[in-house]
């Protein structure tokens, strides 16, 4: 019994050093801007344990046709479009059809404005109809989505140069829409003859995050809610398929989303790459910095942030011109997407770039070099830099 | 006062009833150490107790442990989960007719399982009937799962979360072995139940046979209206090791409703293949199972549901002390490694022409001691690297398990 003793104790202390030590062992976290998910810092525990909510609805809730997947749909999740709430796949990438100007859809009894291209077994996937323009809409990155819906429509209207009274070749104009029955305008929302300023999507189509969300259920993964009870597949009006608490939360979750964190900002090739960003006049449209207005949320209220974009519709040549469009929008003109977690976007798209609004480009040099249009005169600046100075602006791209 | 009384009547009355059980009468029945066995026989192979004299045995084990698990950096923190326990019932009807069951109860699951529930009726050694509730031989991990006889608390995950064991169903079949010297060959073939479309359409946002064990109907209605096949050819040199393959294969969709042909009939067809042996002198025991998945998915449905897969695991456990361990004798403590590789979705994206990712391998060094061959007392660590479809970084998941697991 005595010779037991000492192996008997060294064997417990040994698991309680194990036990205590594990958490030292497993892998660690990466560094917090290397990782685009995660909520923006000072939020109370209230709005944590609202934005875990939302967390869970668009990362982890998996439709099926049980719960109300289709019959027609692009995606079985939120999340299946938008890994670590980076940019997309080609694999989830939408298709968006039927509209050729101003004057609206024309092929919406006809399953418009997007291709549903799957179908739940037993059932026939949409398909373009003869005659009808399309577009390809890779899915964007989530992050920091929040700070751009508080944008004011003063500042979105003061980037705007319809008629380029300062002559650098880059108008810019707001996409105006009528608001979908549900949406409720903002309070200092400017509007034009009923149209209001909408800001998110690849063409400028959605007016906030609600309106983004309840679509992007109702046309991606066939999921009707009480905000739009209309099934895409049918076009009949059927009962909600998701809580509208659900669809509340996970908005919340994308307002509250932080914004990606810049990487190397100290580095002299990172800040010799911004000043020629600026220089050649990519920030013309790529506007580095914005600020919200006021939220309930602290933390989002009165922020000044970066993310590079003037939520604006810009002309991009008959290059990126597919002959689809939406809202007031030309078939050439898109919206200048944010280019903050850009360097990131290899960790979502499955190791390689997929850029531009269908995700043609396939580095970030590629992308540039595609720009026309309002951006020919940046695109031609960018081409003439010589080559330790396009890998400096290649690597502050990266660094965002 | 009165609660006092109350305990005291209680703890005089559990005295009696301890008194009333004879140890004697309890006669632990040996398992079938026979060499000449296969994973077939698994089953019986349990340390049974017989009551007296009547023709009824019993036994069970027990599975329990401690975890951390951590994936880059979160972690839910310390875990102790109680696996399982199952209850076996034998009893020997006739000579040549037997009926075993076992019944699983998975608290974290909120289960109580018929696993296997069956009576066996020998025609001749090489012909035997057997009906209830079977476990198909698929593989070598779903005969032969019992917990005290490994020495990881984690079962191999494309066994039990790709194949997907523990899969039983209800059915009929034959099954019969043959000896000759060094020689064993058994087979199995049987009909049985079958899988449903949930493989094709389940929370688990990937093609995944286990997802039909959630639907308890399909103990009393085959959504095909075709059973599921499933066999088995085993052959055993006993200074070689056990090589068995087998195939489980049938029409899984509910194609027909009232009559009337709503969908294609589609196919999901199964193969494996696995292999155990003891190393001579060293007396390092291998164990592997490999298995290959083919599901007929509609091409307009979405890639997200692979129409392949495949994976499997190695055991590697080298007994290292063999001997008096504070007081139990014939104990060993063991080293064990395991590797887990498991391909969710073997193909390329339509899109692209890449490679879809959503794959998983998983290295896990353990330690094990039984103080004797039933009970197992166990320590591993697991390392694991898991994709998501699109191929991005891997996510990285440590966990540390102590466990234990013993038949009683």
């Amino acid at each position: 019994m005595q010779k037991r003793l000492p192996i008997v104790l060294l064997s417990l202390m040994s698991l309680v050093a194990i036990m205590v030590s594990c958490e030292k062992i497993i892998p660690s976290s990466p560094k917090e801007d290397e990782i685009l998910d995660g909520p923006v810092e000072g939020l109370s525990y209230d709005q944590l344990r609202r934005f875990a909510l939302g967390d869970a609805a668009f990362n982890n809730e998996i439709f099926t046709p049980a719960n109300g997947l289709g019959p027609g749909f692009v995606a079985t999740s939120c999340g299946s479009c938008h890994a670590g709430d980076g940019k997309g796949h080609p694999f989830t990438t939408l298709v968006r059809f039927g509209q050729n100007d101003e004057t609206g859809n024309k092929f919406l009894d006809q399953g418009g404005p997007q291709l549903q291209n799957r179908a739940i077994p037993g059932y026939k996937p949409e398909q373009i109809p003869s005659g009808a323009t399309f577009s390809k809409f890779t899915p964007p990155a989530n992050t920091g989505l929040g700070f751009l819906e508080l944008v004011a429509d003063a500042d979105i209207l003061a980037m705007a140069d319809p008629q380029d009274l300062d002559n650098d070749g880059i108008s810019g104009v707001p996409n105006y829409a009528v608001l979908p029955s549900y949406v409720q305008a903002f309070n200092n929302a400017i509007a034009l003859k009923e149209k209001y300023i909408h800001r998110f999507g690849k063409k400028a189509a959605a007016y906030n995050l609600l309106h983004q969300t309840v679509n992007a259920y109702n046309q991606d993964i066939g999921i009707t809610s009480s905000f739009d009870p209309v099934d895409a597949y049918t076009r009949m009006v059927i009962d909600p398929e998701i809580p509208t608490l659900t669809v509340n939360n996970v908005v919340f979750y994308l307002q509250t989303l932080k914004a990606p964190m810049q990487r190397d900002a100290g580095n002299a090739e990172v800040e010799t790459g911004r000043k020629l960003f600026e220089k050649i006049n990519c920030s013309g449209c790529h506007k580095p910095t914005l600020k919200t207005g006021f939220s309930p949320v602290a933390a989002l209220s009165n922020k000044e942030f970066h993310p590079y974009t003037d939520l604006l519709l810009h002309d991009m040549g008959p290059g990126l011109d597919d002959g689809y469009t939406e809202g007031s929008a030309k078939t050439s003109e898109w919206r200048t997407p944010p280019l903050w977690g850009l360097g990131l976007s290899m960790n979502s798209q499955g190791g390689s770039y997929h850029l531009l609004h269908d995700g043609r480009a396939k580095s970030i040099e590629e992308a540039v070099t595609l720009h026309g249009g309002e951006a020919s005169a940046s695109r031609n600046r960018f081409n003439q830099l010589s080559g330790a100075e396009k890998n400096a602006m290649l690597r502050f791209l990266e660094s965002l | 006062m009165k609660k006092l009384f109350t305990l005291i009547i209680s703890i005089g009355i559990g005295q009696m009833a301890f008194a009333q059980i004879d140890p004697k009468l309890l006669r632990a029945k040996p398992s079938d150490t026979a060499k000449n066995s296969l994973n077939m026989d698994a089953v019986y192979e349990r340390p049974f107790i017989a009551v007296g004299k009547l023709p009824v045995s019993v036994g069970g084990y027990m599975e329990a442990n401690w975890q951390y698990q951590g994936t880059e950096g979160i972690s839910e923190g310390q875990q102790f989960q109680f696996r399982r326990m199952t209850l076996f019932v034998a009893s020997t009807i006739s000579k040549r007719i037997k009926f075993l069951s076992e019944i699983e109860f998975e608290p974290a699951e909120k289960e109580i399982a018929v696993e296997f529930a069956a009576l066996d009726l020998e025609l001749h050694p090489l012909l035997n009937l057997r009906g209830g509730m079977i476990l198909n031989p698929i593989g070598a991990f779903n005969q032969n799962h019992d917990g005290p006889k490994w020495e990881f608390t984690d079962r191999p995950i494309a066994m039990t979360q790709m194949l997907p064991a523990t899969w039983s169903s209800a059915g009929f079949g034959i099954y019969g072995k043959n000896y000759s010297g060094d020689w064993m060959l058994g087979y199995e073939l049987y009909a049985t139940s079958s899988f449903d479309d949930s493989i094709i359409a389940n929370p688990e946002n990937r093609t995944s046979l286990a997802a039909s064990k959630r639907n308890p109907e399909r103990f009393e209605e085959i959504a095909s209206g075709q059973p599921l096949l499933t066999g088995k050819v085993a052959v055993r040199r006993n200074n070689i090791g056990e090589l068995g393959l087998s195939y489980m294969g049938g029409v899984y969709n509910k194609w027909r409703s009232d009559g009337i042909v709503i969908d294609d009939k589609r196919r999901l067809n199964v193969f494996a293949i696995d292999f155990n042996t003891t190393l001579p002198k060293l007396k390092t025991f291998i164990t592997a199972e490999w298995a290959w998945i083919r599901v007929d998915v509609p091409d307009t449905y979405s890639q997200q549901f692979g129409s392949r897969q495949m994976g499997g695991y190695m055991d590697i456990v080298q007994p290292v002390i063999k001997k008096t361990i504070l007081g139990w004798q014939h104990s060993v403590v063991s080293l064990a490694c395991r590797v887990d590789y498991v391909d969710w979705n073997v193909g390329k994206f339509r899109e692209t022409g890449g490679n879809i990712g959503d794959e998983l391998f998983s290295v896990m060094p353990g330690i094990s001691f039984r103080p004797r061959q039933q009970t197992v007392l166990r320590f591993s660590y697991r390392k694991q690297w898991q994709k998501d479809i699109l191929g991005n970084p891997a996510a990285r998941t440590g966990a540390f398990q102590l466990g234990v697991s013993t038949y009683f």
